[in-house]
């Protein structure tokens, strides 16, 4: 049972005080799109073994949503960092790239 | 025969006698007994029978890894099957009873089974039971059943209680041990907060039964010393009679404390469930004797060599008056000179090893004991206790030797490490030649949320044996942990006393050549009766792989997880697939090391707090009234008010008649409120809802839908507007909390810097429902200031104001077609408020009415409901709701999705009414039937009912559903099917069954 | 309002700890810019009280304020007194985006006292209950079994928690049975 810090209140959440809300940093396409964007923005999504960006929402706890990047094999979680953000943050991308040389997601490296 | 001994014991208090049952003979023990030393002292060999062929069966082991033993314990309400004698501790009047077999233990009949193993072969089963197909359910599942499973399922409810407790440490030590004590103590020097756990009562383990000086004292002296000092840190707390059950990602751990098992008569819980966030575990769980596999080594009296010194010097118990000790090692010839120095005959010392064994095995021969190198057992002799063994080579086949007589046989095949806690969350094992175990590979350990290792394993968990190694490793261990934390810990191992052992010798098969006589009475895995010959089966017909081996025979399935057959079983197929033994590798090590209790998984969540029961503050008033609850998420709410003698059906007529004709109350606090607000709170809703929101006026109300991206509706409800910047948004019972988390996610997510801020206050009011042509005179009569007039509050309108003395916000809107009222005032007052409408209201025979009458009443209607209507695939233009869409707006949630070709297909099932021919009531969920069938052969269908309902105002069926075409079909006959195959005949309608016009509520 | 009833109306229960439904509660929730110079102002002028850190609760005068997230408080207060602290909070923002919304019925309050009170919440939250993890003035968010809750640590020792309203008596059965004689954990203290 994985335990991920709420970068909002600080607190060292386990699960069950968390709920999972699915991968991060979508972007939405609405009205005016193409079917293709449309397509990726509803349905297509990562399942790495690996390196994965998830939203998560401390919902047992302050409200909030926030990002984590996690290793999905290794469990090892790199960080969590504000939900009101369109990328990572440049020190988890390093934090990353220390361990996974060389990794990709989505746009990101 | 098992009997007591005059001396030894040291874990009894010979001063406090304890009686108990066995099957209903009467026996006594001692306090500090286990039941299997207490049995034994009673001569009580036979325990049970085996799962498969009714074996008799003693016990085999003095601790978790029993396979054996098991008890039905206790009676009533205290009951529980497969409880493991070696673990359970004597209490005075304790009860138990034999398992498996029928009618007594002595005399069973399925014991034929045993006489037929030749029969029963791995895979017997599916082998057996494929053919013909009807005979599995009328002939082959009635007998299994009858002969399937170890122990009774309780009959009474547990009268036991169990919780759960949640704690944080820096470091856990799994194992009371001298090694979890020794890595206690070095963690704990640093200061860092360190729980150390023992399943057992006793701290020490077995070290104190095996001997050896450290420190220069005897080991138990040392022991003492180090429980002293723990218990003095402040830092360190210690658990015993708690058993690490499993440990799992970023440093959870589970310990199940057994409170009140030894002492059932006291208060409080039975049994605690830990669960525990650590940062760094250690495993000191110590190591598992094996047995060896000879023919007849599960008959009552052959036990493994350390328990029978466990029996002699830890409970003053004997398993013999003559024991033949078998081994591969030098440590069972510990048991052999403590049985001697206890007095106790000791025959014959077998010796596997050609070259023997090392200065134990002097003092063994110095102590007049004799040693037989390189002989082995071919088999015992005896039915249900021991009556001799048949020696001969190792080397060899099996020939007789020579015949012993002997009423025990104490064997060790080797050590195997504990590493189930090393391997729950992903540690990973290396082979060791040396003493033919697997280990932890210590470069492999499971990882944390930090990516590094989170687990350490200390003292013979780890691999050592010897008790200088164990001590050396398990203070190195609690020295890393505490590192690992942050902290520095400078204690160093003591120095201990090296014994000189010989090296053992693997034995996966005794003698080695044994021939197929032999193999078939060799037993791997007691509990669930898997022989050397089952694996060697299973590997000629094809399983390589060790999981599959394990399913095909059931090898380690049973209740203690193969915790001594494991490494003999998968050497034997290593064996057999000719490979070595960690290229077979072994079974998948799950949690929990032994079986818990369903109750300490339960916790406190039984009963009246099984699951959190939500109340409305009018509940209290609906139980006195002793309506019919039905669940709607936590809720409960009344379905409906049956007085007396009446029916369901009858009282949600007439709650109905009552409301129509009249005046009746719902209680709609469960309905979700929840307050936007901000500058950009209509343009906020603008995107929340598929209608137009932002240009609603204050004071008005307005129905709106909700969608998801999917273009799928998920919710709806009434928005009020309070001021310029102030909605209100009321979502379904159910959906409460789940738009105010989809609203959030939306503002912090997506559009996160829109000025809008939202709180859920569902719960701040009691909202009531006046409903009913003579609902105003009601409202009218408990007096106040606001003004309910058809003009002071028109339909679609909502005001704050005293309604008596009440505070309360009205809002004119209506769900059954009736003029109605929802009236919220503050929760606090909700209770007071009903009883002041139901008094004002008696003259008009006001009656609340409940969820059906609701149901019903906006059935009549053609009021969508979500979940009835909708089922998340369902667009709002299925329902004809096009007028709810706002086509203005550039963008809403789901707008874009509602424009893929298939969403704005004609081709959909679309909403219509129906009434039966008959004017009978249409099955719920039934389909409408097509033409033709599908690929499968199934009649295909053209549409389905989703509410459909006996109107008490029409006297007569009526329904809404999807159909193909959807009103396009107006005045088509259609047939809906029926459970009984048959169909109802039903014309398409307008789904509008009642006041088309909406005149009533408009009054 | 007389007719006013909390939602269990003061139950109590005596176990190793002494759990009591504490009766009616003013609540008030406020969201807004925490870090705004205006925030701070109006916490102060109507309850008395700084601006509470993260997951901390201050005690002033005229009522306690608890940090409940980035961008909400909680002031907690005698219930007669919420209607004038939300038109005096509201009043104090103006011009501000906030929300100030009464939540006083919305929830029920225990009061959870005695020696090893803390183990009553261990028994219940995933929370870090020992004293060094949970000093006074700690707030907390979290879950009690299966419902959310908020409880905070009094100078007195005494712990209170926040719950919803209907699910009072869930909690109010939770706290008692965890309280029940003969399961003290003694871990705690």
């Amino acid at each position: 049972m994985l335990t991920l810090q709420c970068p909002y209140c600080g607190v060292e959440a386990e699960e069950t005080e968390l709920h999972a809300e699915g991968e991060a940093h979508l972007k939405r396409f609405g009205p005016g799109s193409s079917d293709d964007d449309f397509e990726g923005y509803l349905f297509m999504r990562e399942n790495p073994k690996g390196v994965h960006f998830e939203r998560w929402r401390h919902s047992n706890g302050c409200g909030k949503f926030f990002h984590a990047a996690r290793c999905t094999m290794t469990l090892e979680v790199f960080g969590t960092y504000s939900a009101q953000t369109l990328e990572p943050p440049q020190e988890i991308k390093d934090k990353i790239s220390a361990k996974y040389p060389g990794w990709t997601w989505r746009e990101f490296a | 025969m098992s009997t007591r001994l005059a001396s030894g014991g040291r874990l009894l208090n010979k001063g406090k006698q304890l009686k108990f049952s066995f099957n209903g003979k009467q026996f006594t023990g001692y306090e500090g007994d286990s039941l299997a030393s207490a049995l034994l002292a009673n001569d009580q060999m036979m325990i049970g029978r085996s799962f498969k062929y009714h074996r008799p069966r003693g016990v085999v082991a003095s601790g978790s890894e029993e396979p054996n033993g098991l008890v039905n314990l206790g009676e009533g309400g205290k009951f529980e099957p497969n409880q493991r004698v070696t673990t359970t501790e004597l209490f005075d009047g304790l009860t138990c009873t034999s398992q498996n077999h029928w009618p007594s233990l002595e005399f069973d009949i399925g014991a034929i089974n045993n006489h037929m193993t030749r029969f029963f072969p791995a895979g017997f089963y599916y082998k057996t039971f494929m053919f013909p197909r009807f005979a599995w359910k009328h002939v082959f599942e009635p007998i299994v059943r009858q002969s399937a499973g170890l122990g009774k399922a309780p009959q009474d409810r547990d009268a036991d209680t169990y919780e759960h407790f949640y704690a944080f440490v820096d470091v856990v030590v799994i194992g009371g041990g001298i090694a979890g004590l020794q890595a206690a103590k070095a963690a704990g020097a640093s200061g860092a907060k360190v729980l150390l756990m023992e399943q057992t009562p006793h701290w020490g383990g077995r070290a104190p039964v095996d001997g050896g000086e450290v420190d220069g004292k005897p080991v138990a002296e040392y022991i003492d010393g180090l429980v002293a000092e723990l218990q003095a840190m402040d830092n360190v707390t210690m658990r015993n009679r708690m058993m690490g059950a499993g440990v799992y990602d970023h440093g959870y751990v589970l310990g199940y404390e057994r409170v009140n098992d030894h002492t059932p008569m006291n208060t409080g819980p039975r049994h605690r469930l830990w669960r525990i966030r650590t940062k760094q575990i250690i495993t000191a769980t110590g190591a598992i004797e094996r047995p060896l596999s000879f023919a007849g080594n599960d008959i009552p009296g052959v036990v493994l060599a350390s328990a029978v010194r466990d029996y002699a010097v830890d409970y003053g118990v004997s398993v013999g008056d003559r024991t033949v000790v078998v081994t591969n090692n030098d440590d069972a010839y510990r048991t052999a000179i403590a049985l001697k120095k206890a007095g106790l005959e000791v025959p014959v010392i077998l010796d596997a090893r050609a070259s023997g064994g090392g200065s134990l095995a002097d003092e063994a021969k110095a102590l007049g004991i004799r040693v037989e190198n390189g002989k082995g057992i071919a088999k015992v002799k005896g039915g249900k206790r021991v009556t001799g063994v048949v020696v001969c080579a190792q080397a060899g086949q099996g020939a007789m030797l020579e015949e012993i007589k002997c009423d025990a046989v104490a064997m060790s095949g080797g050590w195997s490490p504990v590493v189930h806690l090393w391997s729950h969350c992903g540690g990973k094992l290396i082979w060791d030649d040396a003493q033919a175990h697997f280990r932890p590979d210590a470069a492999r350990p499971p990882k944390g949320a930090n990516g590094e290792g989170f687990v350490i394993p200390a003292g013979s968990a780890n691999g050592p044996l010897e008790l200088a190694g164990v001590v050396a490793d398990a203070n190195a261990a609690g020295v890393a942990a505490a590192k690992a934390v942050g902290q520095d810990s400078s204690v160093a191992a003591p120095a201990v006393a090296e014994a000189a052992e010989a090296a053992m010798e693997p034995v996966w098969l005794m003698p080695q050549g044994a021939g197929p006589e032999l193999r078939i009475k060799a037993w791997l895995d007691y509990q669930n009766d898997v022989k050397v010959s089952d694996v060697r089966l299973a590997a000629q017909e094809g399983y390589e792989s060790v999981e599959h081996t394990k399913r095909y025979t059931t090898l380690g399935m049973a209740t203690d997880q193969g915790k001594l057959s494991n490494i003999n079983g998968l050497a034997t197929l290593a064996g057999q697939l000719n490979a070595p033994i960690p290229e077979v590798g072994t079974t998948t090590f799950r949690p929990p090391y032994t079986p818990i209790s369903m109750g300490s998984i339960a916790g406190e969540a039984r009963d009246a707090v099984f699951q959190p029961l939500r109340r409305t503050p009018i509940h209290a008033y609906h139980e006195d009234e002793k309506a019919f609850f039905e669940p709607v998420g936590h809720w409960r709410r009344p379905y409906c008010f049956p007085k007396a003698g009446e029916s369901h059906a009858d009282a949600v007529k007439r709650e109905i008649n009552q409301t129509r004709n009249s005046v009746g109350l719902l209680d709609a606090s469960t309905l979700g409120k929840i307050i936007v607000k901000g500058p950009d709170a209509g343009k906020f809703l603008d995107m929340m809802y598929t209608n137009m929101m932002s240009t609603l006026k204050p004071g008005k109300c307005r129905y709106g839908l909700m969608c998801n991206e999917n273009g799928f509706l998920i919710d709806d409800g009434v928005v009020a507007r309070i001021d310029e910047d102030t909605f209100l948004c009321h979502t379904t019972t159910g959906g409460a909390e789940r738009i105010h988390g989809w609203m959030e996610d939306w503002l912090q997510c997506e559009w996160w810097d829109w000025k809008v801020y939202t709180a859920n206050v569902t719960e701040q009011y009691a909202q009531i429902a006046v409903v009913g042509p003579n609902a105003r005179k009601v409202i009218e009569k408990l007096g106040g200031e606001m003004d309910v007039s058809k003009e002071g509050l028109a339909f679609m309108e909502w005001k704050d104001g005293k309604i008596g003395e009440f505070d309360a916000r009205a809002y004119r809107i209506s769900f059954s077609g009736e003029l109605s009222y929802e009236i919220a005032v503050p929760a606090s007052q909700g209770r007071a408020f009903w009883d002041a409408l139901m008094e004002a209201g008696a003259e008009f025979g006001i009656m609340p009415y409940g969820t059906e009458g609701l149901h019903v009443m906006r059935a009549e209607k053609g009021f969508i409901m979500i979940g009835d209507e909708t089922d998340g695939t369902v667009i709002p233009q299925d329902l004809n709701m096009q007028w709810a869409i706002s086509k203005k707006k550039e963008d809403f949630l789901g707008k874009r999705a509602q424009l893929r070709p298939f969403m704005a297909s004609d081709d959909r099932w679309k909403l219509a009414g129906f009434e039966t021919v008959d004017g009978s009531v249409i099955p719920d969920g039934a389909y409408i039937v097509g033409t033709g069938v599908n690929a499968n052969g199934q009649r295909n269908v053209q549409g389905r009912v989703t509410s459909t309902y006996y109107s008490p105002t029409l006297d007569r069926g009526i329904a809404m559903g999807l159909i193909d075409g959807g009103m396009k079909r107006l005045g088509d006959v259609v047939e809906f099917n029926k459970v009984d195959g048959s169909t109802v005949k039903a014309k398409v309608v307008d789904p509008v069954f009642y006041d088309k016009d909406g005149e009533k509520q408009n009054v | 309002m007389s007719k006013a009833v909390s939602a269990l109306e003061g139950a109590s229960f005596e176990g190793f700890a002494k759990v009591e439904e504490t009766g009616l509660r003013g609540m008030i929730t406020v969201r807004g810019d925490l870090d705004s110079k205006e925030m701070a102002e109006a916490v102060k002028a109507v309850n008395g009280a700084e601006m509470p850190a993260v997951r901390k609760i201050v005690h002033g005068e005229g009522g306690s304020v608890a940090w409940m997230s980035p961008d909400e408080l909680l002031v907690v207060c005698a219930y007669e007194e919420a209607d004038a602290k939300v038109a005096a909070m509201t009043e104090a923002l103006a011009g501000q985006h906030a929300l100030v919304v009464k939540v006083s019925d919305a929830r029920a309050v225990f009061r959870i006292s005695g020696e090893a009170a803390r183990e009553v919440i261990a028994k219940l939250a995933p929370v870090d209950m020992s004293p060094a993890a949970f000093p006074a003035g700690e707030f907390r968010r979290s879950r009690v079994a299966q419902v959310a809750a908020a409880f905070w640590l009094n100078e007195d020792g005494s712990f209170e928690m926040i719950c919803f309203r209907s699910v009072a008596q869930y909690v109010f059965d939770l706290l008692s049975i965890s309280s029940e004689r003969g399961g003290e954990v003694g871990f705690l203290n």
